[in-house]
């Protein structure tokens, strides 16, 4: 049985609960194992970035809570639930996602000192991690001077860089143009194949859907729908 | 990394940081001339009156301040004139008898102040000789006047011409006496120059019949700032039959003047530091509102909000460290140059001061806690101002953050 990564349990997010109750998730179950490279997709508003949020810790479910790994992250407070996320998720997100007077080299450098990592071990994972996503030939340029696709590369270079139980990424492929996009996914799934990593997004992108493994559908805050995509099933049809 | 960041930080927009270096810059200079100038010119102005006359500080017998006769007069012990040299910051001693008598020549009488002085110490404390308008200057074995050129108008007398004097000497005894002019001296003051007669003091307690008797002794000191000090040590060391007074005592229009001036010149910085505050605050709040996604995004990340704090608030302390810096660096130069080479008014600003016995003269001050001083008030307003993003960051929530 493979081993749960994030439990989320009857997640629910209400606004303006003493007036008109809003709900931006409702109810929501959902388990995700180690390994999975997994989509979440559903119209603007559907509540995926919330679910998101709330997975990652950032957002505080009106009900219900999540597991990671076995911690109960909705209890955690203040600092304590910032260590949490420093040293057990990794985030990527939409855009402006790096420190921008810090270089390539130095923005992946800043998470590993935040986790007071040694000087050795952090020079010797960020430059492991550059030359994984191509970018070894970069390291000493600042976002400014790298392309929208290089600079979501070296987010999810940072992102792995604490070595997180999973790997959060709101719209990751949103602002890029599709060879970016496309060299983005091949990227992230080739650290799904190879190191196993977890990726969960939230995206409306139909090239991210179709390399999915996992499809959960979302609106009005509901999962009406968990499958593969139909071209993971499709190929798995002409495979048997 | 935490200091790589804030320096970086500080120049990711640094055209803004320069801007609010050069307005902290201009404050701290603006602040220090100010200050200086203040100072500078107070002290000459102390300089000017209190060399005039008075002295920096005066040793009366106990009681004369409020009853100004002879009666009140004192002995100058030679224990105490010997103390008083052995004090390495008292630059003059000048023993007078002082009392009010008439002068006539012919059919004209008037009253007039009769300065019994010693011509050599006199001299040495408020340049009397340097007055000398006609004539010459009178010696110490002497029994000849000088006559402030007021006086000697109202009496119609001029050099080599001669005064009688009479009034009432030590004890109540009579006082007369013939004195021959010896020389017209011009004193600014104009209630001064209508009034003053200085005669030797030797002669002076002859024709008061005051032998050996004071009634104060005036000290020229080395540094106006010690003036309270050295009144205070002074006082410690000759008892209680004397009082000794400072300047501020002597001539409290003067020191309540400057006090006057120095509450204007607080309102004056007030104001100035305000303008700079707001300034800087205005920056401050720039910096920090359109970083707001940023430092949502750190703080999701994984960055504690310490940290960020810390950052930020280094931020604002070393743009203001900065510009203090560079306040300073262009104020010195120039505080030094105006101290050596002073401001000098001429033409009918120049007479109206002189008339009053002051030097139209504008030196600054070049004291080491001005500079001191006014660098801290701005860093304290930078500190203070860095409190906002410290409480901004405090109650920030990164997914409101990061909404656009």
């Amino acid at each position: 049985m493979k081993e749960t990564v994030i439990d989320a349990h009857n997640l629910s997010k209400i606004y303006d609960e003493k007036t008109i109750p809003v709900y931006a998730l409702n109810k929501v179950h959902l388990h995700i194992s180690r390994g999975e490279f997994t989509a979440i997709k559903g119209p603007s508003g559907s509540g995926k970035t919330t679910l998101l949020n709330m997975i990652g810790g950032l957002d505080i479910p009106s009900e219900g809570f999540v597991e990671i790994n076995g911690t109960n992250i909705t209890e955690l407070k203040g600092n304590e639930l910032i260590d949490f996320r420093l040293n057990n998720i990794g985030f990527v997100f939409q855009s402006y996602n790096l420190i921008p007077v810090l270089t390539a080299k130095e923005n992946i450098e800043f998470i590993m000192l935040l986790q007071k990592r040694s000087k050795q071990e952090t020079e010797q994972r960020v430059l492991e991690l550059l030359k994984e996503i191509g970018l070894e030939d970069k390291i000493n340029k600042r976002p400014r001077e790298l392309s929208g696709g290089q600079q979501q590369r070296v987010a999810v270079a940072r992102a792995l860089a604490p070595k997180p139980q999973f790997i959060l990424a709101d719209e990751p492929t949103a602002n890029l143009d599709s060879v970016s996009a496309e060299n983005l996914l091949d990227m992230m799934l080739k650290l799904n194949q190879e190191e196993n990593m977890t990726f969960v997004f939230s995206t409306h992108d139909q090239r991210v859907i179709n390399r999915a493994r996992r499809v959960i559908t979302l609106e009005d805050g509901k999962i009406v729908a968990d499958t593969a995509p139909t071209s993971i099933i499709h190929k798995q049809i002409a495979k048997i | 990394m935490i200091l790589k960041l804030i320096w970086r930080n500080l120049w990711r927009n640094s055209r803004r940081t320069l801007i609010t270096m050069a307005s902290i810059a201009f404050a701290v200079l603006f602040a220090v001339l100010m200050k200086s100038f203040q100072d500078g010119v107070f002290n000459n102005l102390i300089k000017n009156v209190v060399g005039y006359y008075s002295g920096y500080v005066q040793i009366h017998q106990k009681g004369y301040w409020d009853e100004q006769i002879l009666d009140n007069s004192f002995e100058l012990k030679k224990e105490l004139n010997n103390q008083l040299q052995q004090n390495h910051q008292i630059t003059a001693i000048v023993p007078r008898l002082e009392t009010f008598v008439l002068a006539s020549k012919g059919n004209t009488t008037k009253g007039c102040l009769l300065v019994g002085t010693d011509a050599v110490r006199e001299n040495k404390l408020t340049q009397l000789k340097s007055k000398l308008i006609k004539g010459s200057y009178f010696e110490n074995n002497e029994a000849t006047v000088l006559i402030a050129e007021g006086l000697a108008k109202r009496l119609e007398v001029s050099v080599s011409d001669t005064i009688v004097l009479f009034g009432q000497g030590f004890h109540g005894v009579m006082a007369a006496g013939k004195y021959k002019i010896k020389g017209i001296i011009h004193l600014a003051s104009p209630e001064m120059n209508a009034a003053f007669v200085y005669l030797p003091l030797t002669a002076t307690q002859s024709f008061l019949s005051a032998e050996n008797r004071l009634t104060s002794v005036s000290i020229g000191i080395d540094d106006p700032e010690n003036t309270d000090a050295i009144a205070q040590n002074i006082k410690a060391i000759i008892g209680q039959q004397y009082e000794v007074m400072p300047w501020q005592e002597l001539i409290p229009d003067v020191a309540n003047h400057i006090k006057a001036d120095g509450f204007s010149f607080y309102i004056f910085s007030g104001i100035l530091y305000l303008i700079i505050g707001f300034g800087l605050f205005g920056t401050v709040l720039m910096m920090t509102a359109e970083r707001k996604y940023e430092f949502g995004m750190l703080i999701a990340i994984g960055m504690k909000k310490s940290k960020l704090q810390l950052i930020l608030f280094g931020e604002t302390v070393l743009i203001t460290f900065f510009g203090v810096l560079l306040g300073i660096l262009m104020s010195l130069p120039l505080v030094l140059y105006l101290q050596e080479k002073p401001i000098r008014f001429g033409g009918e600003l120049a007479k109206a001061y002189e008339q009053f016995g002051f030097e139209a003269l504008f030196p600054t001050n070049v004291d080491p806690n001005i500079f001191i001083t006014q660098s801290l008030i701005v860093l304290g307003m930078a500190v203070l101002i860095g409190v906002y993003p410290l409480w901004h960051i405090h109650g920030l929530d990164p997914v409101n953050a990061m909404k656009k």
